[in-house]
Order: C-alpha cells, then sequence, then structure tokens
C-alpha cells in the first residue's frame, strides 16, 4: 500500500528512537512535524520547514507524522492501567482522521515543553478531550489544505477518513501529502482553541470498541516498568526506613555484620536539603537481594522524631475533639441559616464517622534508578506528577530544575502513591554522591513504611427536623491529614468565611448534589495526622472517605423521616438553585439503578440492599454514580458477604468503552476492598500493617458479582478511574443496615463491630 | 556453581545459593517479565514454573532448583493460549501481575482441561491484583479453556527440539 522511495527508507534508517520504530522527526523538506501552540514561533509565516528547524510546540500537544503516514501521539500522561494513551490517541486521531493501524503513542519524557506534567484527579480525558480534538483538527485542516492542493480540489470540498484527504471521488493518502506536498496552513493556537469539535455521530473511533495499547505487551513480560530499568555499571540500593517520617536523625550505623556479605558495598548516610528525606540510611550492594539481606544485618540507632509514639488512636482521638469543637476549623459551605434553623428543631440526631489509615500498595514496589551524565540528573522511575517531583529532585540536589529529567516508564501501580515521587529523592542523591548509576528499590515493607496513607479521618454530623419531621439542616464537620498542605499547599483556595486556607482534596464531597436549604460544612486539618506521617491523595481522595459519612447520614436521615433511603435521595434531588443539572442527571442514574438492582426485592433472610450515590470527584467536573451493594451478614459472627455491586453511572461521552469499564470494575472492587478487606493502623509513629500477611484486599475469592451500566450520553466525557471508589463503602453499610439493623460508622466495617452491635 | 534449565537452556549461576530464584532470573539472566511484588510469597507476581509447577521465585533458593526445569513468562513465548485470551478479554489495567497470574493459570489448565469457576477461584486466589481486574482474568480462563478440549500444554522449546531433530 504505502511505498517509500529509497532516499526516504535510507534517511529513516539511523532514526531509532525508544519504542524501536521509526518515529522520528524526519528530515526537513520531507517530513511534515505539526506543530501546535507555542505561540511565538507559530505567528507569522513561518514555514512547516522552519517550524521543525524551531521546534516549537504547544504544550500539551504533539503529533509527529512521517513519509510512511505513520501517526505518533505523544502522550504526557502516565500509564498506570488506565489505557490513558489509547484514549488519548483516539481522540486525537478521530479528529485527524487517521488510520487507526497507523497510530501509535509515546510517553514522553519531562522537557519543558510539555508543560505541567500531572496524571490524576480523573482528569486526563476531562482535561484533555477539547484540547486534543482541536489539535487533531488542526492537523486535519493543515492536511486538506496541502491535499486539496494536489488534488486540484478545493479544501472547502475535502474531508479526511482512514488517512486519506478525500474530495468526491479523489483521494490522497497522508503519506504521500507529507512526502509531495507544501504546508502552509497551520493554525495559531487561538485559531486552534477556536476550532469547533466534530458532531458525535462523525466520530469513528471515540465511543467505539477498541484494544488497549498497552495490553499486549502485558501478557509477554516485554511491558517496561521503572524496576525493569538497567543502567550499565549500576549499583543497587536499599533503604533504612526511619522510626518517623519527619525528624529522626541518624545517631550511629553498625554494619559489622554486613561487611561480611559478599556483594556489600557500604552506606550511605543522607542530607536532603529538600527534607523529604530525614533520618535515612541507604545501604549499597553489588545486587539486589544483598542490599536486602544487608538491610537486615545492619543496626542504625536514631534520635527518633516527636511523633514516633503516636498511634491511630491518638489521631482518631484529636479528630473527634477536634469536630466535636465548634470552635475548629473554615467553613466550606455556609448555605442558610443553620442557627436559626436548628432553634426550630423538634428533633435531632447526630452521628461520627471514622476511617482508618489506608494505603496504596502498588504491587510494584516504590523504585528510582538515577545517574548523572554531563552533570544533568536522569531519573528513571514511573511517577504520576513529574512538575511536583522533579522540583523537589532538583532542590534536594541543589541543582536548576533544568539540571534534571525524569524518563516515564509503565506505573505497576499507581492510586496516587506515584503522584509525589519522593521515593526518586534517594536514588537521585546517592548516585550524586557515589558517582555512579544507582537503582534504589524499596521492598514491599519498605514501600508501606514510607507509604502516604490516606489518613485517618473523623466526621460529625448533625441535623436538625421541624414538626412534621421534614429536614431542616445539617451540620457537617469533618477532620483529617490534608495532602495538598503537605505536598502542593499553593493549590488550596481561601475558604468561604476567608479565616484560612483549605484543602479541596480533603474537602470535596461535602458539596453534594442534594438540596438542603440550611447546611454548614466545617474543615479541620488534623494537626497530629500531619505531623506523623505524609497524607496521601489515595484513588477517590476526598470523596472517598467524606462519602462514607455523607452518604450514610443521607441513609440515617431517611429512616428517621420513616422513608425509602433511595426515593428520599430521589426528592433531595431536586436540581434547584446551585444544584440545577447536575442533581438531575445524578438522579436520573439512582432511578436506574433502582430498576437494575432490583430494589429491595428477592432478598433472603439477613440480606439487605443499600444505596449511595456520588458526584465524582469534584463539582466542577462530575461524575455521576449510584450504587447499589447487597449483603448477606452472618448473625452469629457478624460476618458481611457481599453478594452483588449494581452500578449505575454518567460519564458523559465514554471515549473508550471497554477501558471505561475495566476502570469501573477495578474501582468499584476497590470500594468493596477498602470498606471489608484494607484499613491499617498507625503504631509507635508507622503504619504497621506493612504486608500481605496482615494487610488483606481483596482476592478473586472474594469477588461479587458486579452489574455495571453507563448511561447513554453526548456530553463532555468526565474523569472516569476514581468515582467508582466512593458510593460502593457507603452502600455497603446502608444494606448491613438493611440486612440486619446494624448500624455501622467506622471504615473497614469489622465483623467484631457488628457482632458487638447484634449482641446489645 | 548452580545449574539449571531455564526456558530450555541452561544456565549457570555463581550467586551465592540462599539467594531467590527471582533475582536470578531477573538481574542476572536479564528476564525481567517475572516481577517482585511482596517477598514473601503473598502475592504471586513472581510466579514461574519449576517442573511444571507454578512457584514463588522471591522466596525460592537458586540453590533449590539446581537441575530442574524453570519457564517464566518469557518460556511460553507468546503462544500460550492464555495470552491471547488476556488480549482477547482486555485482562491487564497496570499489568504488573500479570505474568504471574498467567503462569499461575497455566498450569490449572494444563491439568484440568475444564475448570469449573470454583476451580479457578480456587487455584487463582493466591495471585494479588491491586487493579482488581478479579472478573476478567477469571473470564480469560474460562475463555482459553473453552479454546481446547483436553489440557492445554504449555509450550515446550526442548520437545520441539527433540521433534524437529527427529
Amino acid at each position: 500500500m504505502l511505498t517509500l522511495k529509497n532516499h526516504q527508507k535510507d534517511q529513516y534508517k539511523d532514526e531509532i528512537d525508544l519504542t524501536k520504530r521509526r518515529f522520528m522527526i524526519g528530515t526537513v523538506g520531507t517530513s511534515m512535524l505539526m506543530a501546535f501552540g507555542g505561540a511565538a514561533s507559530l505567528v507569522g509565516n513561518a514555514s512547516a520547514s522552519e517550524q521543525l528547524v524551531n521546534k516549537s510546540f504547544q504544550p500539551n500537544i504533539w503529533i509527529e507524522m512521517n513519509t510512511e503516514g505513520e501517526v505518533l501521539i505523544n502522550i504526557t500522561k502516565a500509564e498506570m492501567g488506565q489505557h490513558i494513551g489509547t484514549a488519548l490517541a483516539r481522540i486525537v486521531s478521530d479528529e485527524l482522521g487517521a488510520d487507526w493501524s497507523y497510530v501509535r503513542i509515546r510517553h514522553v519524557d519531562t522537557d519543558p515543553k510539555w508543560g505541567f506534567m500531572v496524571t490524576g484527579g480523573s482528569w486526563s480525558v476531562f482535561q484533555s478531550f477539547k484540547p486534543l480534538s482541536q489539535a487533531g483538527a488542526a492537523g486535519r485542516i493543515s492536511l486538506i489544505d496541502a491535499g486539496a492542493k494536489l488534488l486540484g480540489v478545493s479544501a472547502e470540498s475535502c474531508d479526511t477518513g482512514n488517512s486519506y484527504v478525500i474530495s468526491g471521488s479523489k483521494s490522497i493518502s497522508f503519506a504521500e501529502i507529507i512526502q509531495r506536498g507544501k504546508f502552509d496552513k497551520i493554525l495559531t493556537p487561538e485559531e486552534m482553541a477556536k476550532l469547533p469539535l466534530k458532531p458525535v455521530k462523525k466520530l469513528k473511533l471515540v465511543g467505539r470498541k477498541s484494544q488497549a495499547l498497552d495490553i499486549p505487551a502485558k501478557t509477554n513480560g516485554t511491558a517496561k516498568y521503572g524496576i525493569d530499568v538497567e543502567l550499565p555499571d549500576m549499583v543497587y540500593a536499599r533503604p533504612v526506613i526511619p522510626p518517623t517520617r519527619y525528624g529522626s536523625k541518624v545517631k550511629k550505623v553498625d554494619d559489622k555484620a554486613a561487611k561480611s556479605i559478599d556483594g556489600y558495598l557500604g552506606y550511605e548516610v543522607i542530607t536532603d536539603p529538600s527534607e523529604t528525606l530525614q533520618g535515612w540510611v541507604v545501604v549499597l550492594a553489588k545486587s539486589y537481594p544483598v542490599a536486602m539481606k544487608a538491610v537486615q544485618t545492619i543496626k542504625v540507632s536514631y534520635d527518633k522524631g516527636p511523633t514516633a509514639n503516636v498511634s491511630e488512636n491518638d489521631i482518631q482521638q484529636e479528630g473527634t475533639r477536634l469536630v466535636d469543637d465548634k470552635s475548629q476549623g473554615f467553613f466550606f459551605i455556609d448555605d442558610g441559616d443553620v442557627s436559626s434553623a436548628n432553634s426550630k428543631a423538634k428533633s435531632t440526631i447526630s452521628a461520627t464517622y471514622k476511617t482508618a489509615s489506608a494505603i496504596h500498595f502498588p504491587l510494584e514496589p516504590l523504585n528510582a534508578t538515577a545517574e548523572f551524565v554531563d552533570g544533568v540528573c536522569h531519573v528513571h522511575t514511573g511517577n504520576q506528577w513529574q512538575s511536583l517531583t522533579l522540583p523537589a529532585i532538583s532542590k534536594a540536589l541543589g541543582l536548576p530544575a533544568e539540571n534534571v529529567v525524569m524518563h516515564q516508564y509503565y506505573l505497576g501501580g499507581g492510586f496516587g502513591r506515584r503522584l509525589f515521587g519522593d521515593y526518586a529523592v534517594p536514588a537521585a542523591l546517592v548516585a550524586k554522591k557515589i558517582g555512579k548509576p544507582v537503582k534504589l528499590i524499596f521492598t514491599r515493607e519498605d514501600d508501606s513504611l514510607f507509604s502516604q496513607p490516606r489518613s485517618p479521618s473523623v466526621q460529625r454530623f448533625d441535623a436538625a427536623f421541624g414538626d412534621s419531621n421534614e429536614l431542616l439542616a445539617v451540620e457537617h464537620a469533618l477532620t483529617a491529614g490534608w495532602p495538598t498542605l503537605a505536598m502542593a499547599p499553593g493549590f488550596m483556595p481561601e475558604s468561604v468565611d476567608k479565616k484560612g486556607r483549605v484543602d479541596p482534596f480533603s474537602s470535596s464531597g461535602a458539596d453534594h448534589w442534594y438540596s438542603i436549604e440550611n447546611q454548614q460544612v466545617r474543615l479541620i486539618n488534623n494537626d497530629l495526622a500531619q505531623r506523623t506521617f505524609l497524607p496521601g491523595w489515595l484513588r477517590s481522595v476526598g470523596p472517598g472517605w467524606i462519602g462514607w459519612g455523607v452518604e450514610s447520614f443521607i441513609d440515617e436521615i431517611a429512616i428517621h423521616r420513616n422513608q425509602d433511603p433511595l426515593d428520599f435521595r430521589l426528592a433531595l434531588l431536586d436540581g434547584k438553585g446551585k444544584n440545577s443539572g447536575g442533581a438531575q442527571r445524578l438522579a436520573h442514574t439512582l432511578t436506574l439503578a433502582k430498576q437494575a438492582s432490583n430494589w429491595q426485592q428477592d432478598l433472603g433472610s439477613d440480606e439487605g440492599m443499600g444505596v449511595a450515590v456520588c458526584g465524582g470527584q469534584e463539582r466542577t467536573m462530575p461524575t455521576w454514580v449510584t450504587c447499589v451493594a447487597k449483603v448477606h451478614v452472618n448473625r452469629d459472627s457478624g460476618e458481611v458477604s457481599l453478594k452483588k455491586l449494581t452500578l449505575v453511572v454518567d460519564c458523559g461521552l465514554v471515549v473508550h468503552p471497554d477501558g471505561a469499564l475495566a476502570q469501573l470494575e477495578g474501582s468499584a472492587l476497590w470500594g468493596a476492598s477498602l470498606a471489608l478487606h484494607e484499613g491499617n493502623v498507625f503504631k509507635d509513629g508507622q503504619i504497621s500493617k506493612t504486608n500481605l500477611n496482615t494487610y488483606t484486599p481483596l482476592r478473586m475469592n472474594q469477588l461479587p458479582e458486579l452489574d455495571i451500566q453507563f448511561v447513554k450520553s453526548e456530553e463532555q466525557p468526565v474523569g472516569l478511574g476514581e468515582p467508582g471508589v466512593i458510593a460502593v463503602g457507603p452502600a455497603i453499610a446502608n444494606a448491613i443496615y438493611n440486612a440486619v439493623g446494624v448500624r455501622v460508622r467506622d471504615l473497614p466495617i469489622k465483623s467484631a463491630d457488628i457482632k458487638g452491635q447484634l449482641i446489645s | 556453581m548452580i545449574e539449571f534449565m531455564l526456558n530450555g537452556k541452561k544456565m549457570t549461576t555463581s550467586v551465592s545459593g540462599d539467594t531467590p530464584l527471582l533475582w536470578v532470573i531477573r538481574d542476572e539472566f536479564k528476564l525481567t517479565g517475572t516481577k517482585f511484588g511482596c517477598g514473601i510469597a503473598m502475592c504471586g507476581a513472581c510466579t514461574v514454573h519449576l517442573n511444571d509447577q507454578a512457584v514463588r521465585s522471591c522466596v525460592l533458593p537458586v540453590s533449590a532448583v539446581a537441575g530442574s526445569q524453570i519457564r517464566t513468562i518469557e518460556g511460553l513465548e507468546n503462544k500460550h493460549p492464555l495470552q491471547k485470551a488476556w488480549v482477547d478479554e482486555q485482562v491487564p489495567q497496570c499489568g504488573y501481575c500479570q505474568s504471574g497470574q498467567i503462569m499461575q493459570g497455566a498450569t490449572l489448565l494444563s491439568q484440568n482441561p475444564n475448570p469449573s469457576e470454583e476451580d479457578i477461584v480456587n487455584h487463582m486466589s493466591g495471585n494479588l491484583c491491586r487493579c482488581m481486574a478479579y472478573k476478567r482474568i477469571k473470564s480469560a480462563i474460562k475463555a482459553a479453556a473453552s479454546t481446547s478440549a483436553g489440557t492445554v500444554e504449555i509450550y515446550d522449546p526442548q520437545a520441539e527440539i527433540a521433534k524437529e531433530i527427529s
């Protein structure tokens, strides 16, 4: 089909990139580089050739095409199982009119031209859909302009499809256009940003069944993760994790026993100007198993940090104190007049919900490999938030940011643990110190001890009811360690009462879509949590623990009013005022889930159904989910069997349907696992469940039946990696109540708690 | 010196005999498809075949495999029906556990041509998938089982060589 002239083949011969495919930019004159953005160089009459030389790009987009018609789409997002490269490449290719079989993707390094690099928050498709569609459209316009001239037709008569520019019965391939054409028309970023998107019915890739590009390599051992990186002459390293996250100092290191181990190379005591690492020792060896063994024999004595005795219970007690003290914290929501509504109350209920610390436990233990080449530190590691991690590495090394480059690999699980890449700092520091490449791997236990746990949390709710038992007001106070305060304080907006800054990732979800006239939400940072550990963003983040309280308490309110919890939710989702639009879409998923789950029908003895909803990660990027859980509770043991989860999801247009379903399957089970099988415990200042003998995520023998349905929609696509987690926990708790009348308020749900309540 | 067969090839290592097989395979012989997960034989990411049985290479001292046949994911050479089923069913998410899942699953199909739901769950529940792609792991095993009436023989490069010679 596509033929190459010999001289062109020769030109490609020496151009080999990381993927070993011929996708290099190409030579000026025979290949085209579509440059998007980069205001300066694209304004004016720069020719395509000049642009090739100038290499100026809009930060978030980069399409490369060659004379064979191959399309390389650069992906700035981390691949951690969500098949994001496939979804984003299909968005670009659809507008471009490319033949999917010619499309390849590349996960790029941290060249500043890519702009801000983060993969999290379920933002990728939501934020990229429009600009990537426009990038593809701009490419199409350039190809049509050049192709029309070659065909001798007007540009207006042309369209693209299957990598051809087509005008009536005439057509020319992209490859031929690139070989022969002249590219005069390249849009400015301003022009590009105004391009209309193709109507959904004209899309041929988006929303259609497809196979993910990263999957084949993940079935034959060839997929390369950070832990698979190998550099010549590298030294292996394992850290000795200090007794506290902050403030520990190394007093003495005794490595007498290690010296007799063949391959042991000594240790380094780390000085880290970025203060990411405090009280660190790193052990070096010729192989990783030797490093593992050596750490076991080395005795490090410390001046322990101030939180060395803190327990999970201490953090939760502090949390309870904070939510009970109304003088604490800042308002996130202050609607209506709560105190006046409260004064009319005929009855009230209140409840306190807690969640235990939880850890990400990515199956690929944390690791990074670092080396210095000509004064530049190259860090090889899977990472989700390069724009946060790279400055920390640069500060630790005392080098300007331009002297640090991060290279991306597949992530063996992200879930938020690989956002801030603190784990890359020790590899970089040791590589600098010893002047050799260093591959530093955490053992599973090291990884858990150095985790960024989802903070223990406490939430208190107070509801007031009027004469006819109508809901008058709700007060909600919530506290936890705040990840954003610890890692990215610049992202914290001011509270509504202007008294301070609040963590949006520890408050989202409290701003639900129910219409409650008088409502206050008070946010308090749990300072003891903040000082004891580095609170992490764990998949589903704020809504993941806040939803536990909100959706359980809504059930308690419904029960107080003797109303069916599902119908009560429908009534509260009236879409009035600020909830207009979103509440109706959420209500629609509730209605569909009511049918799909056969709500409250066909229940055996001690079985129950519970419902919960969520609005996704943020009100400004809502994903509408209803979850119905069906459980059986063993009255003797208190043990909960999760029978079935029904989820109805409205995420707008589904870009990569099978990938979307996979994310929902995984996230729903994450919700079940966090609710029933996980939960960690701080003991003596550290996470105490560090491996699978004590930390026990859900396994195949605990798999419930899953029924997941998407609402058919042409609305803008929104986030999907996390929202499926949120409603599952409270749906299970509400189902337990409906099964045996026990209200569970602590997450994870423990059979002993249920059994205890059943006895009393 | 410890000698063993790795994917049909004779290999010799001089590492200390207590070195877990995993690191010899990955770092000395450069077959990185086998993964390090928990280090205590409870996640299954490091699963390989020792004389056709699934074992956890993270706790298996290399001295224990002297003279034995070891097969890794690379040894399936993309020819095992489970590998195709894994793509057809779009099983992997992050993919880190999947070499181990496939190696574990392969030993089920080599013994049991038609595993029941319960057989699959019993055989696979020692393998953790942190992305929780369990539903698809199950369906892929069922799909691979249904493509063959008998047990699924695992590709054996030595047998192939023997066939070619004869």
